[in-house]
């Protein structure tokens, strides 16, 4: 078997795994943003900014102080975790008793400024960053090649993802965190410091898009304007899943891709909007998502 | 009543009389994103509607226009009215699946469906994709009224607002105006009154995106090209902060929001470049944080409390 429906077959594998690297970024991103609305009731504009930020922040690290990618892997999304405890206490926390809109327009605005000085400081055309020596070259699996570091992106944001997924239902702090989303007066009145989760919740949710930027950095160019692009699908997918479940982002997220990697194969013109025309299909069907709760 | 009639004379007069002082093409400008502005306001002012993917119809109408007007020989108002159908159309389309929703993915709904049609815009043969559509003739305006003059072109722009401005007035303080408000202060109310809330937004919205069109096309007009730029989501952000700046829900926001920015913007491009996005991230940031009356809104509220304060 050397074809699939007309088309050769390492074409076919190369686009399906291409659109899982994109799923898992459109998961963890979505993952963040469903667990920050859960929590903060904001919807994060600047989520694709600070993306951004996280494979910036890894570039910056490489190339001024000379670290490397796996402390960039850990570094730069707690630094991005603390721009993002910054926003929350000296501004988001001020909006919570306001309508939502406001947390998108004042995120909104959040991201102009990152994407603005970024662009002011390098440019538009993208920043190289080298894939890490451990992940050169592909496998071969017979009936293609897998290049390392796509596989490498797939396991460490399944990995994560998972985690995450972990820690919300599966421990106390995940309880609590649950809790506090459900009825925040009641869980404090239990003596759990509501303001202390909702603080860094955001952080995580933030560290996460961060932990995805540097993902990003060695498999596309880095650009001030790589979030923005993103950001906009991630909301469709998170249209399509609905925020009530985390399994249901992860899943809708990395089946998106898929389908957006597999359009490319066979009608290339669409694959740019077929994640919308999905969502839009979802709404006419089932308003409330995929996964999502009607209220 | 008479007070305000006056105010709005004496509005007109300065507006008559601005090409006199001002560059007419910057104040066209300016009145193309007052309209623009405006017409988003109908839907966050005063429906509590936030579409967060209006530069879509902007862009749309431009398109639409350009196209009528250059290839198949449309004068400049059969091809503003074909545009601004155009867009109403597509609000539609687009609103009828965005009303599915409410909050925030309403906001996230009109900014996908904007960016698909975006994306369609770059791709599709008759835009000129990352060129944008160029040299649209301004054409006589009924056949005679040569539009390629500027100060001809300014008066008709004029109208242009002014009737679009009107009928904004009009829809609302009509009774369809008074229920859009009170789907805004208290939906469910508003459908346990029995009102078919669904339909109004719809309407509301449909209304709001062939005036943005109307706005659009009349800037493809003005600068004689359509461009990807007008129906980026950027322009989306754009057209919110102006709103919000100048005053969401007041009649006069819009303008003074739109005006403000544009005039912003034109001092700022050449001294800072790309410092731009950064100034107008921060504007947004102040007006969310500090600000939220916008500079209509707060002069409004000063205004009422001196009068509280004689009496």
């Amino acid at each position: 078997m050397t074809e699939i429906f007309g088309i050769p077959i390492q074409a076919f594998m190369g686009q399906l795994m291409l659109g899982l690297v994109n799923g898992s970024f459109y998961a963890m991103l979505s993952l963040g943003l469903a667990v920050i609305f859960g929590m903060l009731n904001i919807i994060n504009f600047a989520h694709g900014a600070l993306y951004m930020a996280g494979a910036m922040l890894a570039w910056m690290g490489l190339n001024y102080f000379g670290i490397g990618y796996w402390w960039s892997l850990l570094l730069a999304p707690l630094g991005v975790g603390v721009i993002g405890i910054f926003i929350e206490r000296s501004m988001l926390q001020w909006l919570y008793k306001l309508d939502h809109l406001y947390g998108l327009l004042l995120t909104f605005g959040l991201a102009l400024i990152l994407e603005g000085l970024f662009r002011d400081l390098y440019g538009v055309s993208g920043l190289p960053y080298s894939i890490p020596e451990e992940f050169a070259g592909a496998y071969n699996l017979g009936f293609m090649f897998l290049p390392k570091y796509r596989a490498w992106v797939i396991l460490a944001s399944l990995l994560v993802c998972f985690a995450t997924w972990f820690v919300i239902e599966k421990t106390r702090l995940g309880a609590y965190l649950r809790a506090a989303t459900e009825n925040p007066k009641l869980t404090q009145a239990f003596g759990i410091n509501v303001p202390l989760m909702v603080m860094l919740t955001y952080g995580f949710g933030v560290a996460l898009a961060g932990f995805a930027g540097v993902l990003a950095a060695p498999a596309m160019q880095i650009s001030p304007l790589m979030g923005s692009n993103l950001i906009i699908v991630v909301f469709a997918v998170v249209v399509i899943g609905g925020m009530g479940s985390i399994l249901g982002s992860i899943v809708t997220g990395l089946g998106l891709g898929v389908i957006e990697g597999l359009t490319k194969v066979f009608y290339p013109e669409a694959s740019s909007t077929v994640v919308f025309i999905i969502m839009a299909i979802v709404l006419l069907v089932r308003p409330a998502g995929l996964f999502g709760r009607e209220k | 009543m008479n007070r305000q009639l006056i105010g709005y004379g004496i509005l007109l007069a300065l507006m008559l009389a601005a090409p006199a002082v001002l560059y007419p093409v910057l104040v066209m400008k300016i009145l193309c994103f007052a309209l623009f502005a405006c017409a988003f306001n109908l839907l966050i002012g005063f429906t509590g509607l936030l579409s967060f993917g209006h530069a879509v119809f902007l862009g749309t109408a431009g398109y639409v226009a350009g196209h009528s007007i250059k290839v198949w020989g449309f004068p400049p108002e059969l091809g503003l009215i074909a545009a601004a159908l155009a867009a109403a159309a597509l609000g539609w389309v687009i609103g009828s699946l965005a009303i599915r929703r409410s909050g925030i993915y309403f906001a996230m709904i009109t900014l996908a469906l904007a960016q698909m049609m975006y994306f369609f815009f770059l791709q599709a043969p008759f835009t000129g994709g990352e060129d944008g559509l160029q040299d649209v003739p301004r054409g006589k305006l009924l056949g005679f009224i040569d539009l390629a003059d500027d100060y001809n072109l300014y008066y008709f722009v004029l109208a242009v607002f002014v009737f679009a401005f009107w009928l904004i007035h009009r829809t609302i303080h009509s009774p369809f105006g008074q229920v859009l408000k009170a789907i805004r202060e208290n939906e469910a109310r508003a459908i346990s009154l029995g009102y078919d809330v669904a339909k109004y937004k719809l309407l509301a919205f449909v209304l709001s995106a062939g005036l943005a069109g109307l706005a659009g096309a009349t800037k493809t007009l003005v600068f004689r090209f359509a461009t990807l730029t007008d129906a980026h989501w950027h322009t989306s952000g754009e057209v919110v902060l102006m709103t919000l700046l100048g005053g969401m829900g007041t009649v006069f926001g819009p303008v003074v929001g739109a005006a403000t920015i544009v005039t912003l913007q034109n001092e700022l491009a050449d001294k800072v470049g790309s410092l731009v996005t950064v100034i107008m991230g921060a504007i947004f940031v102040v007006c969310v944080l500090a600000f939220r009356r916008g500079i209509v809104g707060e002069l409004g509220a000063l205004y009422k409390k001196m009068l509280g304060g004689k009496g």
